[in-house]
């Protein structure tokens, strides 16, 4: 039966996308609240140079995307330490210089011929049984992740010297939340590619602020909504024959703006508990 | 009022060595010394304040304190289960992070509703309890943390500007309020800030820093000492214990006056009154 299915190339990109909006959202939820938009743009936009390398050195691309994520993310840490530059000019000079890097790296690379734009836009259809156990073990690993770090992270996000004399290990946490970034971009590149991943994270975490009352409550409608936003623009993909990724996060779009022409006191709030 | 019955733990402090002991500590960044040779002693149930001018290591002393920072020489010793409560000086929480104050407050341990109720009550705010963080003036927002440092049932409470951001009635309360606190709980009190009146007058030692500490002692001597009064020229010297002499009532956090009885803070009026506890007897 499910085998059945598993061949059938949309069910398995609304498994796909289903399966990285669940991840997305609840971790959108913290680079909206950390301010890190840019960051993470930035980190998904290197992905592109794990893809080249993936293919150059033969390992496996989501392997590849991971480590080179981590990597940058790194980088960039080390770059901000050293305050010679403003941060978000040092975001905009790796963002740029990563990805056509990435670009220039997939070029140079002989006797393939990749199709660039399904790196940069996804090609959820495209999704193969294979990839789908790769977002699959990502997406779960990441989400188990961020169930760990959920209380520690949260301490840090609302004042990082507070929660170091209360005990949370700052550096481990950190980097756990780069390795959780780089994860859920190497899985989501399939579905909206590099260049619109973030949006796949910060929209719907925006959408879910106004709805709740705890981060837990945003976390959880960040996750609701990224869901409702992947399978509207599958749909309305195939309804306007439109590319996918870009079209999940118009969706996405629509729903941020019919979220907001609602006067606030006619949106119900969940109780804080 | 039962004081200190349900908000704080009487820690009977018999031990007399110091909290905290920060013997010969220096702090480079880059190429600049940032504190230079700088010893400071915390000792229980006493009120220990940094003063001095911006950009004097005030800070920064108290991240190397508080093992926030490494010191490039020289070592900080805690006692041995040393637990410290700080209160940072300014907290500022994005709008799209929806938090309330009872989340805030558990962000690190977990405790039932009527501990943190009764822990905002001590501060004089328990109506903030389900109230979104945001939505809180600035000295609420000191009460709520001072509250939070409580929670930890401190030996050590380490403050950073305190009165930062509260007017000059409510800095008054906040003074008022640490100083009951460390009557009732006989923890130590480390604070820094610039406001040497309202501060110096509930000190026990005071020191004044400018990269190197230039003179040390009791609120008195140190107002005397030229070294203070060549950094704090404008100070005024006869200002300092406005909050020594008794009050007949107090003004609370929107300005209304009140009896003393109504908020207890009758029993202690600067740290003069309880000086008994200091030699650690506790409260009940």
């Amino acid at each position: 039966m499910i085998e059945a299915w598993l061949d059938d190339f949309l069910f398995r990109a609304v498994l796909a996308g289903l399966m990285v909006a669940v991840v997305a959202g609840p971790l959108g939820a913290f680079v909206v609240w950390r301010r890190m938009a840019y960051f993470g743009d930035t980190i998904s936009h290197s992905a592109l140079l794990g893809v080249a390398l993936g293919f150059l050195l033969g390992l496996n691309l989501n392997l590849m995307v991971t480590i080179v994520c981590v990597a940058i993310a790194m980088l960039l840490v080390i770059l901000q330490r050293r305050q010679e530059l403003a941060s978000d000019t040092l975001l905009g000079i790796l963002a740029h210089s990563a990805l056509s890097l990435g670009i220039v790296a997939v070029a140079f690379i002989e006797g393939l011929r990749v199709d660039l734009m399904a790196y940069l836009f996804g090609d959820i259809l495209a999704v193969g049984t294979s990839d789908l156990v790769a977002i699959a073990i990502g997406g779960a690993v990441a989400l188990l992740l961020l169930v760990l770090l959920w209380r520690p992270l949260l301490a840090l996000t609302v004042h990082e010297e507070l929660a170091q004399v209360e005990g949370v290990p700052v550096v481990l946490v950190r980097l756990g939340l780069m390795l959780l970034i780089a994860l859920v971009i190497a899985a989501a590149m399939q579905v909206v590619g590099v260049l619109l991943i973030t949006a796949l994270m910060i929209i719907p975490a925006a959408s879910a602020r106004r709805f709740a009352s705890t981060p837990e409550q945003m976390a959880i409608l960040a996750a609701v909504v990224g869901m409702l936003a992947v399978g509207a623009g599958l749909w309305g993909s195939l309804l306007f024959d439109t590319p996918t990724g870009p079209t999940i996060v118009v969706a996405a779009m629509l729903g941020f703006i019919l979220v907001h022409l609602f006067p606030g006191r006619l949106i119900p709030r969940f109780g804080d508990r | 009022m039962s004081q200190g019955s349900h908000a704080s733990s009487s820690v009977p402090e018999s031990d007399p060595s110091p909290l905290l002991d920060a013997r010969e500590v220096s702090l480079e960044r880059g190429d600049k010394r940032i504190l230079d040779h700088v010893s400071v002693q915390i000792l229980p149930a006493e009120v220990a304040v940094v003063i001095g001018p911006n950009g004097a290591g005030k800070t920064s002393l108290l991240r190397v304190l508080l093992g926030l920072w490494q010191p490039t020489q020289g070592q900080v010793k805690r006692r041995r289960g040393l637990r410290i409560g700080y209160m940072p000086q300014r907290l500022q929480i994005e709008p799209v992070l929806p938090l309330s104050v009872r989340r805030f407050l558990t962000l690190r341990q977990r405790a039932p509703r009527a501990r943190l109720l009764a822990h905002l009550e001590r501060v004089g705010v328990p109506h903030l309890l389900d109230k979104p963080v945001q939505s809180l003036s600035g000295g609420e927002m000191q009460r709520v943390l001072l509250a939070r440092a409580l929670l930890n049932r401190p030996n050590l409470l380490v403050l950073d500007e305190p009165a930062q951001g509260v007017d000059i009635v409510g800095q008054g309360e906040v003074f008022r309020l640490i100083d009951d606190i460390r009557c009732e709980t006989g923890c130590g009190v480390l604070m820094v800030s610039h406001d040497l009146h309202l501060v110096m007058a509930g000190a026990d030692a005071v020191i004044c820093l400018n990269q190197h500490v230039c003179c040390r002692g009791r609120p008195e001597e140190v107002s005397r000492h030229p070294e203070y009064q060549r950094l704090f020229p404008t100070a005024d010297v006869r200002g300092i214990g406005v909050y020594k002499h008794d009050h007949n009532h107090v003004h609370d956090l929107h300005g209304e006056v009140r009896g003393l009885d109504d908020n207890g803070s009758g029993e202690s009026q600067g740290s003069g009154h309880c000086d008994h506890h200091r030699r650690g007897l506790p409260k009940r």
